[in-house]
C-alpha cells in the first residue's frame, strides 16, 4: 500500500509534447510508471515516446483509463490544465510546473475542491511510490521501499531528506512535494490524514519551511490525530524577515512564519525535530525509537 | 514587484478609490508648483521610497529631517523638497543604508476625524485574497497584530465575485464607521478588491486609511505589490518599476535565471533548490558562520549560469569563502562538476571553495573535481560541508 499513487495508476501527462513534458515522461516511464498517454490542444494523433497524444484530457480519460495527470503547461495556461483534469475525472492531479499566478490558483482551488480530485503543487517535484510509480522530476535511485511517508515543501530538500532515509535502511511509502507556492491543492493535513490511514506507513517525516501557518497548524492536528512516529525539520532558520527565499511562500511577514515559532510549536505538540538539515534522518530514528 | 506610492495611488484612483489631490515632484520647483497648483492652506510633501516608516524616518545627511512634512506654503514645499530629493531616507524598514529620495509626492492635506488600517493579502490558509482592517490606523499594524490582535478584523473575498455587499458594511462596522459613511465605505472597500483582483496585486496596504470631518474615505498612502507570476497579463505596469530600488546583484541574478538573495555574513553559498538552498544557510549558522546570501541555481543550471552564479557571488567583498551544495536530481552532478571546474578558471578565486555534491553521477562528478586540478575543498555530507566552509571562511 502507499498513498495517491501506486503501480497500478494510469497516468498521463499534460505538455507532453514539450521539451520538459518529453524528457520527463521519459524518466517516469523508465523507473516503472504507467505512462499511458498525454496532451496537447491540436496535436491528437501524433505520438511521443511510442504513447499516444490526445486534444483533450477527455479524450485520454476515454481512451487510456487515465486515473492521474502530471501537468507541465506553462504557468498562463497551468491552472486551465488543471481544470480540465479535474473536469475530465481525473484523480490525482499533480502540477509540477512553477509560477503560476496566485489569483489563477485561488480560482482553481476552489473548483478543484468541489470535484473530489486531489491536487498536488503546483511548482512542486510530485510524488513517488517507491519500485510503483513516479510522477514527477525527482531522481528515482534515492529512494527505496519501505515505511516512511514524506512530505516537503520543497524539491531538493525532499532529494536529501530520502536519501538520508535510504542511507538509514529506512525505505519510504511515498514522497510527496507538496509545492512551494502560497496557495496548492493539498495541505500538510491532508496529507498527514492520507498516511495516517495507510498501513504501509509506519512513521511520516515532515519537511516544513518559513512563511504562512501550515506547520503550526499541522502541528496541533498531529497531536490530536496523527498516532504514528512523527519528525520534523523546517528550512529558513537563518532567513531574514522580509526577504523571498526562491519560493514564493517562502518569507517571513509581519514578524509570522519563522522558523523558531514552527519549531516550538512542533516540539509544543510532542514531535521529534531536526534542527539541522543533516539530522532528518536521524530524527525519524528517533521518533520512531520513542514511540516503542 | 513593489511600485511607489504615488504609481500606487493612480491606480487607486483610476479604479474609483478615493484618494487626495497630488503631484509627484522631481525638483523643489516642482514641488512648489504642486502647491500651488493644489491651492489649499497646506500640503504634505512625502519622499517616495519602496519602504515604509517614512514620517519617522530622518535623512542620514540631514537628521532633523524627517522623510514626510507638513507644509504651509509654496516656498516650504520647496525648502522641503529641496533638503528631501537627492538624500538619503534611514526608516525602520530600510535597513542602517537607507533609501535614495528620487521623487516627492505633494498632496493636499484633509480634515482627518478617525485614522484606520487597511490590508489585503494572499492568504495561504483562507486560499485566497483576505481583507485585513483595524480601527487602529496610523501604528504599526504588526504591533497591533502583536499586542491587540482582537483589534484585527479579517474577511475573505472570493476571486471572481468579489467582496460582496455585507462583507464591506460588516468591514465598515467593525471599523466604527457610522451613517451615511457606511455607503461609502462600501463602495471604497468593493472596488479596492475589484482592483485587487483586475492588476494580479499579492499585496495592497492603506495606513492610514482616513475618514474625515466631512464622512469621505480617503487612502492616505498606498502600497502596491504585484504578483510577478502574472506580470505576461500586465504588460503595462513594467514600466513602473523603479530599478534604482532594486539590489542590482539581485536584479542581475535574475536576468540570467537565478534566484539571489544578498545577505549580511561573509560564506557564499551556490545551492540548486530554494529548500536546500535556505538548509545550506541554515546550517552554515548552525555551525558558527554566517550566510553571505541565498542562491539557488535551480534544476538545470548551465556552465554559464555557474559562471555568472560565481560571479555575483565573489564580487560581495564580504564573501571569505564559497559553498557550492548541489543535490543532483535532473541536474546531473558531472554536468555540475563540469561547471564548476568552468567557472572557476574563468572567473579567477581568490577565496576558497568548499564543494558537496550528492546525487545522479556522484562518484564520477567527484572524481572529476579531484583531477582536474582545481584547488576545491570536497566535503562529504552536509555537516562536512558546513563545517570546513566556517573553518575556511575564518
Amino acid at each position: 500500500m502507499s498513498i495517491l499513487i501506486n503501480r497500478d495508476t494510469k497516468v498521463i501527462c499534460q505538455g507532453i509534447t514539450g521539451k520538459v513534458g518529453q524528457f520527463h515522461t521519459k524518466g517516469c516511464l523508465e523507473y516503472g510508471s504507467k505512462m499511458v498517454g498525454g496532451v496537447t490542444p491540436g496535436r491528437g494523433g501524433e505520438q511521443v515516446l511510442g504513447l499516444p497524444v490526445f486534444d483533450t484530457v477527455r479524450d485520454a480519460v476515454k481512451q487510456t483509463g487515465a486515473n492521474a495527470t502530471m501537468i507541465f503547461v506553462p504557468p498562463a495556461g497551468a491552472a486551465d490544465a488543471i481544470l480540465e483534469a479535474a473536469d475530465a475525472g481525473i484523480q490525482v492531479i499533480i502540477a509540477i510546473t512553477e509560477g503560476v499566478p496566485v489569483l489563477d490558483m485561488a480560482r482553481a482551488y476552489k473548483i478543484v475542491k468541489q470535484t473530489g480530485s486531489v491536487l498536488i503543487g503546483p511548482n512542486c517535484p510530485g510524488v513517488i511510490t517507491p519500485e510503483e510509480c513516479k510522477i514527477g522530476i525527482m531522481p528515482g535511485f534515492i529512494h527505496k521501499k519501505g515505511p516512511v511517508g514524506l512530505l516537503s515543501r520543497s524539491g531538493t530538500l525532499t532529494y536529501e531528506a530520502a536519501w538520508q532515509l535510504t542511507n538509514l535502511g529506512l525505505g519510504q511509502s511515498t514522497c510527496v512535494g507538496l509545492g512551494g507556492d502560497p496557495i496548492v491543492g493539498t495541505s500538510q493535513i491532508e496529507l498527514l490524514a492520507m498516511f495516517e490511514k495507510d498501513p504501509a506507513t509506519e512513521a511520516i517525516m515532515m519537511i516544513g519551511e518559513i512563511g504562512g501557518s501550515a506547520e503550526e497548524e499541522a502541528a496541533a492536528y498531529i497531536k490530536e490525530h496523527v498516532t504514528k512516529p512523527v519528525a520534523a525539520f523546517i528550512a529558513g532558520s537563518a532567513a531574514p524577515p522580509g526577504k523571498r527565499m526562491g519560493h514564493a511562500g517562502a518569507i517571513i511577514s509581519g514578524g509570522k512564519g519563522t522558523a523558531a515559532e514552527k519549531f516550538a510549536a512542533l516540539e509544543a505538540a510532542g514531535i521529534e525535530t531536526a534542527r539541522s538539515p543533516a539530522d532528518m534522518g536521524a530524527a525519524i530514528q528517533r521518533a520512531i525509537a520513542k514511540k516503542k | 514587484m513593489k511600485i511607489h506610492e504615488y504609481q500606487g495611488k493612480e491606480i487607486f484612483r483610476r479604479s474609483g478609490v478615493a484618494v487626495p489631490q497630488g503631484f509627484v515632484a522631481n525638483t523643489p520647483q516642482e514641488a512648489a508648483e504642486a502647491f500651488k497648483k493644489l491651492g489649499g492652506p497646506i500640503a504634505v510633501v512625502k519622499s517616495q521610497i519602496h519602504a515604509g516608516g517614512r514620517g519617522k524616518g530622518t535623512l542620514k545627511e540631514i537628521p532633523t529631517q524627517r522623510g514626510v512634512q507638513l507644509v504651509k506654503s509654496a516656498e516650504e514645499a520647496a525648502k522641503v523638497a529641496e533638503a528631501l530629493l537627492g538624500n538619503t531616507l534611514v526608516t525602520i524598514q530600510t535597513g542602517e543604508e537607507g533609501k535614495k529620495v528620487n521623487q516627492v509626492l505633494v498632496e493636499a492635506g484633509c480634515n482627518i476625524d478617525r485614522e484606520l488600517y487597511l490590508g489585503i493579502v494572499v492568504d495561504r490558509s483562507a486560499k485566497g485574497p483576505v481583507f485585513m482592517v483595524s480601527p487602529e490606523g496610523g501604528m504599526n499594524i504588526e504591533e497591533v497584530a502583536e499586542h491587540t490582535p482582537d483589534r484585527i478584523f479579517y474577511e475573505k473575498f472570493d476571486v471572481d465575485t468579489g467582496l460582496l455587499g455585507y462583507q464591506a458594511r460588516k468591514l465598515a462596522t467593525l471599523l466604527g464607521i457610522k451613517g451615511k459613511s457606511i455607503g461609502t465605505a462600501e463602495k471604497f472597500f468593493r472596488a479596492l478588491a475589484k482592483m485587487f483582483v483586475t492588476y494580479d496585486c499579492s499585496m495592497v496596504e492603506i495606513n492610514p486609511l482616513v475618514v474625515t470631518k466631512e464622512g469621505d474615505l480617503l487612502a492616505l498612502d498606498a502600497k502596491v505589490t504585484f504578483d510577478d507570476n502574472a506580470g505576461f497579463r500586465h504588460p503595462d505596469l513594467a514600466e513602473l518599476r523603479d530599478m534604482s530600488e532594486e539590489e542590482p546583484a539581485e536584479v542581475r541574478a535574475a536576468e540570467s535565471g537565478l534566484s539571489y538573495v544578498k545577505l549580511s555574513g561573509n560564506i557564499g553559498c551556490l545551492v540548486n533548490g530554494a529548500g536546500l538552498a535556505m538548509s545550506t544557510m541554515d546550517i552554515i549558522k548552525l555551525h558558527g558562520g554566517f550566510p553571505a546570501n541565498f542562491l539557488d541555481v535551480g534544476g538545470g543550471a548551465n556552465v554559464e549560469q555557474v559562471t555568472e552564479a560565481f560571479r555575483i557571488l565573489l564580487a560581495d567583498k564580504n564573501v571569505k569563502a564559497v559553498l557550492v551544495n548541489i543535490f543532483g536530481g535532473i541536474m546531473r552532478c558531472t554536468t555540475i562538476a563540469g561547471a564548476v571546474i568552468e567557472a572557476y578558471k574563468q572567473v579567477g578565486f581568490n577565496v576558497p571553495l568548499v564543494v558537496r555534491l550528492e546525487g545522479t553521477e556522484v562518484a564520477e562528478g567527484r572524481r572529476m573535481l579531484a583531477e582536474s586540478g582545481v584547488d576545491i575543498i570536497a566535503a562529504e555530507g552536509l555537516t562536512d560541508a558546513a563545517k570546513k566552509v566556517v573553518a575556511a571562511a575564518g
